[in-house]
C-alpha cells in the first residue's frame, strides 16, 4: 500500500525560521481554504475575502469590534497555553468563562444602584476565583481519581450552561424583565471604562488587563522556573519529576491558572459589551482560544498575534453574515479549517517525508 | 405506573442507540492505539446532514448512505492529520470535530427547527405482543438492534477472532506487530474509519428517528458522553452497551420524573447525564490497575514505521 511507502522523519534542526513559517504556511492555506469556501457557498471568493480580513480592519468602529473579540481570545489562550504546554488538556474553557461572568454578576445584581468605585476589582476577583474553582473540579478528579481531565472538562461545560440557565431563568432574572431572561442592567461602576471619551465605540479598559497578563504569562513561561518546569514536565516528565516538580503540582496550577484566565475574560464580557448577564455569553470563545493558542505556537507573543487574527475574522465574518449572506457557521468551520492546516503545516516544518526504498524496509 | 417504568425501559433503549453506536465505533479507534476526539462534531454534521436529506427527498435509507460517506471524508482528514503527519491526536481530533460542528451549522441551516415524522418501529411478530418483555424489546427501531447486535459483533471480533487479536496488538505494541509483519497504519486508518461510520450512523439516528428534526446544538454533548462511555466500559464492548443503556435511561429521566408529578427545574435534569458522566469517570478511573489493565498501552501516541 502507497501509505507504507512514505515515511515522516523529524528534522534534526528546526531553524527559528522554520517555526515562524508554519502560521504564514497556515495563514496562506486558510485564504485559499475560505475562498474555495466562499465559492461553494455562492459568495465572491475575493470579495469575501475582503469582508473577512480587510473589511474589520477600514473603520474605527470595526477595529474598537476587532479589540472587544481579541481580549477574551486572547486571555483564555494564554491560560490555556500555559497547561497545553505541559500536556494538561483544559477544554473546558468555555465553562470556566460561564462560571466566572455568573459569579462576578451576582455583584452588580445584588447592588444596582451601587457607585462604589470597588465593584469592578471585585467582580474581576470573584470571576476569576470562580473560573479557577470551576476548573479545579476537574483538577481535583485528575490528581485524586485519575479522572481525564479532557472529559471532565467538557461535561463541565455543559453543566456550567444549564447553571447560568437556571440561574438567568430564576435568581438572577430581571424581576421586570417581562420573559426576557436576563438580568439587569449593570450599575456604570460594574464596567470596564471605554476607550473613547465620545460613547461611540465599544471598545473598553479589558484589552489594557489582557495585554498586561501577556507580559505576565512571558514572564512566567520564560523567566521562572515554574513556568519553566511545567514545560519541561510537558516534554520529559520523569526528568521533571527527578527535579521534584510533581505532575499533580502541574495539574492544579495550569488548569487554575486556565480557569481563573477564563473567568476573567468572562468578567469582560459581562462587564464590557454585554453590560448584564444573559443566556448567551461567548460566541464559542473558550473553544476558539484553543485554536489561537495553537496557532500562537503556545508563546505569549505569537497568541497575542493570533489572537487578534481570530477576532479580525470574528468581526470580518459578523459583517459577511449581516450584508453577504454567509450563514452563521461561516467562522466555526473556518476556524477549524485554520486548525487542521495549523497541525499540517507544523508536521510538515519539523519532519521530513521521505520516500522508503524496499529494501531498506526489508 | 406501571406504564411510566415499561416507557422508560423501552425507551432507554432508543435513547442508548446514538450512544452506543458511537462509543462502539470510538472503542474500536480506541483499541488500535488512536484517540479521536470528533466525535461529538462527527455526529452533528452526521445528523444535519441525515435530517436534510430525509427531509428533502423522503428517503432515509439515502439520507443514511450520504452520511455514511460524508463521514468517512471527514475521518479521512482526521486520519491524514494523525497518520500522515503525525500530529497531536487530541488536537486533531479537536480540530476535525470543530470543522464538523461548522458543516453540520452549514447543511442544517435551511431546515433549522424544522421536525419530521418518525418512521415506524420494526413491530417483530408474536414476540413485540407478548405482555411487559413486547414493548420493551420487541418493538424497537431497526437501527436499535444494530446497535446492540454491533456492540456484540465487536466484542466477539476482539475475544474470539484473529483479526481482532491483530487489532489488539496495534494498540498494545504498535512496535511488535509491525515487525511481525502487520500493516498498523493500514489497520489504523481501517477503525478511523469504522469509528466515524458509527458516530456518523448515530448522530444520523439522534435526528431522523429518535427526535425526527433538526435544530442547531441538537446533539448536545451525546458524543461527549460516548466518548466517555469508553472510559466507563473500560474498553470492553459490552460493558460500554451496559453503559449506553444506563446513560440512555438517564436521558429520558427528564420525561419520568415529571410522569410522576415532581417538580424538578428542567436544567437540573438536563445537567444529570453529564454529572453522572464526571462521577462515573471519577468512580471507574480511581482503579488505577483496572484502568491499565484494559486501556490500550499506545493511545494517544503516535507510530512512525521508519523509526
Amino acid at each position: 500500500m502507497m501509505l507504507n511507502r512514505y515515511a515522516l522523519v523529524q528534522r534534526n534542526e528546526v531553524s527559528l525560521k522554520s517555526i515562524m513559517l508554519v502560521p504564514l504556511v497556515t495563514f496562506i492555506l486558510a485564504l485559499l481554504g475560505s475562498m474555495v469556501l466562499f465559492g461553494f457557498l455562492g459568495a465572491p471568493p475575493l470579495g469575501g475575502l475582503y469582508r473577512l480580513l480587510i473589511d474589520p480592519l477600514s473603520s474605527a468602529y470595526n477595529i474598537s469590534e476587532v479589540v472587544i473579540k481579541a481580549a477574551p481570545l486572547i486571555l483564555i489562550a494564554q491560560g490555556l497555553a500555559i497547561g497545553f504546554r505541559a500536556k494538561v488538556w483544559n477544554i473546558g474553557a468555555e465553562g470556566q468563562l460561564i462560571i466566572g461572568a455568573v459569579a462576578a454578576s451576582v455583584i452588580p445584581i445584588t447592588y444596582p444602584e451601587s457607585q462604589n468605585v470597588l465593584m469592578l476589582p471585585a467582580m474581576i476577583l470573584t470571576g476569576m476565583i470562580a473560573g479557577a474553582a470551576w476548573a479545579g473540579i476537574a483538577a481535583m478528579l485528575k490528581t485524586r481519581f485519575n479522572a481525564s481531565e479532557i472529559i471532565v472538562t467538557l461535561m463541565l461545560n455543559q453543566i456550567a450552561m444549564q447553571i447560568l440557565y437556571f440561574l438567568i431563568n430564576g435568581p438572577l432574572k430581571d424581576p421586570m424583565g417581562f420573559s426576557y431572561p436576563q438580568s439587569v442592567s449593570f450599575p456604570p461602576v460594574a464596567m470596564y471604562p471605554l476607550l473613547s471619551g465620545d460613547g461611540m465605540l465599544r471598545a473598553n479598559a479589558s484589552i489594557f488587563v489582557v495585554i498586561l497578563l501577556s507580559i505576565a504569562a512571558l514572564i512566567y513561561v520564560t523567566r521562572t522556573f515554574s513556568g519553566y518546569t511545567l514545560l519541561v514536565g510537558g516534554l520529559a516528565p520523569s526528568a521533571a519529576s527527578y527535579a521534584g516538580f510533581s505532575a499533580q503540582k502541574a495539574v492544579w496550577i495550569t488548569l487554575l491558572i486556565g480557569g481563573a484566565a477564563a473567568g476573567l475574560a468572562g468578567v469582560g464580557e459581562i462587564a464590557g459589551p454585554i453590560g448584564r448577564l444573559q443566556p448567551t455569553l461567548s460566541p464559542g470563545y473558550g473553544f476558539a482560544a484553543i485554536i489561537v493558542a495553537f496557532l500562537g505556537g503556545l508563546h505569549p507573543v505569537g497568541i497575542l498575534l493570533a489572537g487578534t487574527f481570530m477576532a479580525i475574522v470574528y468581526v470580518g465574518a459578523d459583517g459577511a453574515i449581516i450584508d453577504a449572506g454567509l450563514p452563521p457557521a461561516a467562522p466555526v468551520i473556518f476556524q477549524g479549517m485554520v486548525l487542521v492546516f495549523y497541525l499540517a503545516s507544523f508536521a510538515l516544518v519539523h519532519y521530513r517525508i521521505v520516500r522508503i526504498q524496499p529494501e531498506a524496509r526489508a | 405506573m406501571t406504564d411510566t417504568i415499561i416507557f422508560v425501559l423501552a425507551g432507554a433503549f432508543a435513547t442508548a442507540t446514538p450512544l452506543l453506536l458511537a462509543a462502539i465505533g470510538e472503542v474500536v479507534v480506541e483499541k488500535t492505539g488512536v484517540m479521536n476526539l470528533s466525535v461529538e462534531g462527527m455526529m452533528a454534521f452526521a445528523a444535519a446532514m441525515a435530517f436534510a436529506v430525509t427531509y428533502q427527498t423522503g428517503n432515509i435509507v439515502l439520507g443514511f448512505g450520504l452520511v455514511v460517506g460524508a463521514s468517512v471524508a471527514l475521518s479521512l482528514i482526521f486520519s491524514i492529520l494523525v497518520l500522515g503527519f503525525s500530529a497531536n491526536q487530541i488536537i486533531s481530533g479537536l480540530a476535525v470535530g470543530i470543522l464538523g460542528l461548522g458543516l453540520s451549522g452549514l447543511a442544517g441551516r435551511n431546515f433549522e427547527n424544522l421536525t419530521m415524522m418518525a418512521p415506524a418501529n420494526l413491530l417483530l411478530p408474536v414476540l413485540s405482543d407478548l405482555p411487559v418483555v413486547g414493548p420493551i424489546l420487541f418493538r424497537q427501531n431497526v437501527v436499535t438492534y444494530f446497535a446492540f447486535a454491533a456492540a456484540f459483533l465487536t466484542w466477539w471480533f476482539f475475544a474470539r477472532t484473529r483479526h481482532g487479536r491483530i487489532t489488539k496488538v496495534v494498540g498494545e505494541e504498535p512496535a511488535v506487530a509491525h515487525n511481525l509483519g502487520f500493516a498498523v497504519i493500514r489497520i489504523r486508518l481501517f477503525a478511523i474509519i469504522f469509528g466515524a461510520v458509527m458516530s456518523g450512523l448515530g448522530g444520523a439516528y439522534a435526528s431522523t428517528i429518535l427526535t425526527p428534526g433538526w435544530s442547531d446544538g441538537l446533539i448536545a454533548g451525546r458524543g461527549w458522553i460516548a466518548f466517555a462511555l469508553v472510559v466507563f466500559g473500560t474498553w470492553r464492548p459490552l460493558r460500554i452497551a451496559f453503559g449506553a443503556y444506563l446513560f440512555g435511561a438517564l436521558l429520558l429521566g427528564d420525561l419520568a420524573v415529571q410522569a410522576t408529578g415532581f417538580s424538578v427545574p428542567p436544567q437540573i435534569m438536563t445537567s444529570l447525564p453529564y454529572i453522572m458522566t464526571i462521577v462515573v469517570l471519577a468512580a471507574v478511573s480511581r482503579n488505577a490497575l483496572l484502568i491499565r489493565l484494559n486501556a490500550p498501552v499506545s493511545l494517544g501516541q503516535n507510530f512512525r514505521p521508519s523509526k
